[in-house]
């Protein structure tokens, strides 16, 4: 069967939701805007008491259902953060970014941790406390090439502990995992460097552990309120259990661990793509609430050589919007019910990174000199799009990945 | 709740649609394409797969419901083997489908269960006009109310199998609104021109008519004295291109993709150039996105959803640009040999620009 009816539960949650995204985002995004590094605790601390209330957007383990439970209802647990990530970011992307409740660093946990790290680590997030997390995989000289990283955990068999050295750029929300909550970052790291992605292995860092130090908070096009830090691990130490992943994967020389954690993509670059697909509905909306209070509206269904220009151009934004959201949609469906989809996440990651910066482009020029104002959120929106195509895989990574698995290619075959 | 498998019905009906258009219909598009028309055994081969019985019920001599999406599904694998064949095999949707959807009982008793229950039947429809400006909603086309007839005035083009057949449904605006008459072939006043040529889907007969002062019943409105709504027809009209669109696509697509995995350039397969492995990773996005959009309008149609009329003319205009521009590319991936008539693609490229000028041709 194929259908597009949007789950009942989901439908509810949308409701509160667009309510946080008009009253509790809306109002301060500008101002955040303006202030970059102030943190928004107000939104914070309510989004981690609501979240805390319903259990809503989290991915800590919840208790097992019953199978009876289970049949009743399909799992829709990415299908509901989709919609989620969505409406936050219609609200604002930015200060979505520092919503509490462990981001990517808890994802990178679920995906390629053990049952016990699970329970271990994320259980914080459901705390008294608003608190953070983060993914560190992007150092100084390398970003889209994970395999050229070298920060480096060597163990020490005296203490079983292993030492972390090396240094990680553009950490989103790595200020609020490790200065401003217990929280912490999941930090990849080499245990042998001459083996590229089989060396790699993702370490659990928690706050204030020594060593471990944040030097620099990046000064930002958009997405101003989210911080970006930058971390310096010198000699930092960490228990043995905390590399994510089970004993034999650990020690053996093979990718399979690597591979395992990259599958955080498959669920997290269609949860990306929803952040996008948030500011684009956002922009769009706006411009055809600006328009129609100048006396137009859109004529659907005439043929395209008689509709105005602001016409055509709504109408392919609409036509992009919809199906980049059809996508992500596609994607999670696949991620709730375990089916493999690599490709269908980076399409909607790189359809969404397109369609959000084109989009935003376009209501900028449109909306003429008022376009360019600060008056107006276009021009945020312009700024806020832009990282969509750059973070979690560069639009021309994810057309890799999407070449590769339309064309049958391992990544030796195309680079 | 969100779900993206077809089901098992739908399933069966895409394969055997799928084995026809690979076994049947490629073999032969080309020649057809450059003359040689398709044979009416070929016709009547597609025909029998079922694809319109299936969306009419078993009352007016079909054997499933009406879904528009079962439709969309089979209509991909149908212009996957070529444009033209599967506007041939379905032409006499265009006279069936409207009456289904928007005729009144007695048309539908009278009109379905002979045209559904027997072979391939040269039942049509007349739509397009030739100015440049045609507008499905503004027709140029005339019907006019005189006593208990209406007489219709106007030119069409692009009617296929004008030429011998037995009736159509003939689109004219009436007081302004577009509306469909039922036409026997047989009336006086009209006039069958010349067999059109076109840029493309030259193996689909097609005509130019003249309809002069022809008198109809006025029980032959469509949907009976009161008329119809147009929105229905002209939507499942949309969705019939936009999944043409998608299969003549994916068609090129593939096509293209497996060149550039045996074709060498440098010293290495065209295919592991980032210039040509991106449009490749753009064509594939391109045409998901698209057939994402068209299965959520036919899924909204097939649910009364209020939004299904907007939703298939978005898909319908995100079609027509996907179809030009992964045809495009993939003609520009074969380099000389794309531009050269033994490989199929520049013929896809040609069909594929037609999905923006060829609206009304192929319903479902
Ligand atoms: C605001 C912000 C937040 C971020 N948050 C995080 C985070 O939380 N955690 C984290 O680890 N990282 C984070 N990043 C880093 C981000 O993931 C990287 O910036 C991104 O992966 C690109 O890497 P790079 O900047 O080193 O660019 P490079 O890899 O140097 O790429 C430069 C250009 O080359 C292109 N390119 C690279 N490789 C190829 C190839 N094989 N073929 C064709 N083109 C190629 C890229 O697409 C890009 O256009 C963040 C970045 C920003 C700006
Ligand atoms: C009508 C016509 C007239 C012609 N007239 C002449 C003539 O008079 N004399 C003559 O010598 N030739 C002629 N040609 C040949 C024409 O110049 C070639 O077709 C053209 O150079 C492309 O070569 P190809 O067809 O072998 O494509 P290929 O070289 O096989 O290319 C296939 C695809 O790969 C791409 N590609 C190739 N190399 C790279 C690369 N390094 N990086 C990225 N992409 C790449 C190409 O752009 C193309 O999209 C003619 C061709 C046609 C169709």
């Amino acid at each position: 069967m194929i259908d597009f009816s949007t789950p009942k539960p989901i439908e509810k949650q949308m409701v509160a939701l667009q309510t946080v995204a008009e009253n509790m985002m809306r109002p301060v995004s500008r101002y955040f805007d303006e202030h970059e590094h102030e943190v928004p605790w107000d939104y914070i601390n309510f989004m981690h008491m609501a979240m805390r209330q319903t259990g809503a957007g989290s991915l800590a383990p919840k208790e097992k259902k019953s199978s009876d439970e289970k049949k009743k209802y399909p799992p829709i647990g990415y299908q509901s953060l989709a919609f989620m990530l969505e409406m936050l970011s219609w609200g604002d992307v930015g200060m979505y970014l520092v919503t509490p409740g462990g981001g990517l660093g808890a994802a990178a946990v679920e995906a390629a941790g053990t049952p016990e790290q699970k329970a271990k680590f994320l259980a914080r997030f459901k705390g008294e406390k608003p608190t953070f997390a983060a993914m560190a995989m992007t150092e100084p000289h390398c970003g889209s090439d994970t395999s050229a990283i070298r920060t480096t955990a060597v163990l020490d068999p005296e203490t079983n502990e292993w030492v972390l050295n090396g240094e990680k750029i553009f950490v989103t929300a790595g200020h609020k995992a490790l200065e401003l909550s217990d929280g912490f970052v999941v930090v990849w790291a080499t245990i042998d460097p001459e083996a590229g992605h089989a060396g790699m292995r993702p370490f659990v860092v928690e706050a204030g552990t020594s060593g471990v130090k944040v030097t620099k908070l990046e000064h930002k096009m958009g997405i101003r309120v989210s911080d970006t830090a930058a971390i310096v691990l010198q000699d930092a130490r960490v228990p043995y259990d905390h590399i994510l992943g089970s004993p034999e994967v650990i020690k053996k020389k093979t990718t399979k661990g690597f591979k395992r954690a990259m599958a955080t993509f498959d669920a997290t670059r269609p949860l990306v793509a929803a952040t996008g697909v948030g500011v684009a509905r956002a922009t769009l909306e706006l411009l055809k609430e600006m328009l129609a209070q100048e006396g137009i509206e859109i004529r659907y269904g005439l043929p395209r050589n008689k509709l105005t220009a602001i016409e055509r151009e709504i109408i392919d934004m609409e036509v992009m919007l919809r199906s980049a959201w059809l996508l992500v949609i596609k994607a999670v469906w696949m991620a709730d019910n375990r089916k493999h989809n690599p490709l269908e996440a980076s399409m909607s990651k790189l359809r969404a990174g397109d369609v959000v910066t084109k989009i935003t482009q376009r209501a900028v020029e449109l909306m003429g000199p008022l376009g360019y104002s600060r008056q107006y959120f276009f021009e945020k929106w312009f700024r806020d799009a832009k990282i969509t195509d750059i973070y979690e895989g560069t639009g021309q990574i994810n057309r890799l990945v999407v070449a590769r698995n339309v064309l049958g290619y391992r990544g030796s075959q195309l680079r | 709740m969100y779900a993206f498998e077809p089901s098992e019905e739908q399933q069966m009906l895409i394969d055997v649609v799928k084995r026809f258009a690979e076994n049947d219909v490629r073999p032969v598009a080309r020649d057809a394409e450059e003359g040689d028309d398709y044979s009416p055994d070929l016709i009547e081969k597609g025909w029998e797969l079922g694809v319109l019985q299936a969306s009419v019920p078993e009352e007016y001599g079909g054997f499933g419901d009406y879904s528009a999406l079962t439709g969309v599904l089979a209509m991909e694998e149908l212009a996957w083997g070529d444009m033209a064949a599967a506007m041939a095999v379905m032409t006499p949707s265009l006279f069936a489908l409207p009456i289904l959807l928007a005729g009144n009982e007695d048309q539908k008793q009278s009109y379905l269960p002979p045209l559904v229950e027997a072979e391939w039947q040269p039942y049509t429809a007349a739509l397009i006009e030739p100015h440049f400006d045609f507008d499905p909603g503004d027709l140029r086309t005339t019907a006019v109310q005189e006593g208990d007839t209406y007489v219709i005035n106007g030119e069409k083009i692009y009617v296929p199998f004008a030429e011998g057949a037995e009736a159509f449904i003939v689109y004219a605006s009436l007081d302004g609104q577009t509306q469909g008459f039922i036409v026997p072939a047989e009336l006086e006043g009209i006039t069958i021109g010349e067999r059109s040529k076109l840029l493309g889907i030259n193996a689909l007969p097609n005509y130019s008519v003249t309809f002069e002062g022809v008198r109809i019943p006025a029980g032959n409105r469509l949907g009976g004295p009161e008329g119809h709504d147009f929105a229905p027809v002209i939507t499942s009209a949309r969705l019939g291109m936009a999944a043409i669109g998608l299969g003549v696509a994916k068609a090129a697509f593939e096509y293209s993709r497996d060149y550039a995995k045996e074709r060498e350039v440098f010293g290495v397969k065209v295919a592991q150039k980032q210039a040509i492995a991106f449009m490749l990773a753009e064509m594939a996005t391109e045409i998901e996105a698209i057939r994402l959009l068209t299965w959520e309008a036919a899924w909204m149609v097939d649910n009364d959803h209020p939004e299904a009329f907007k939703q298939a003319y978005l898909a319908y205009t995100g079609a027509m640009d996907m179809a030009m521009m992964v045809t495009d590319r993939a003609v520009q991936i074969l380099g000389g040999h794309g531009y050269i008539r033994e490989y199929p693609v520049e013929m896809w490229m040609r069909n594929g620009r037609g999905i923006a000028n060829l609206l009304g041709m192929a319903m479902i």
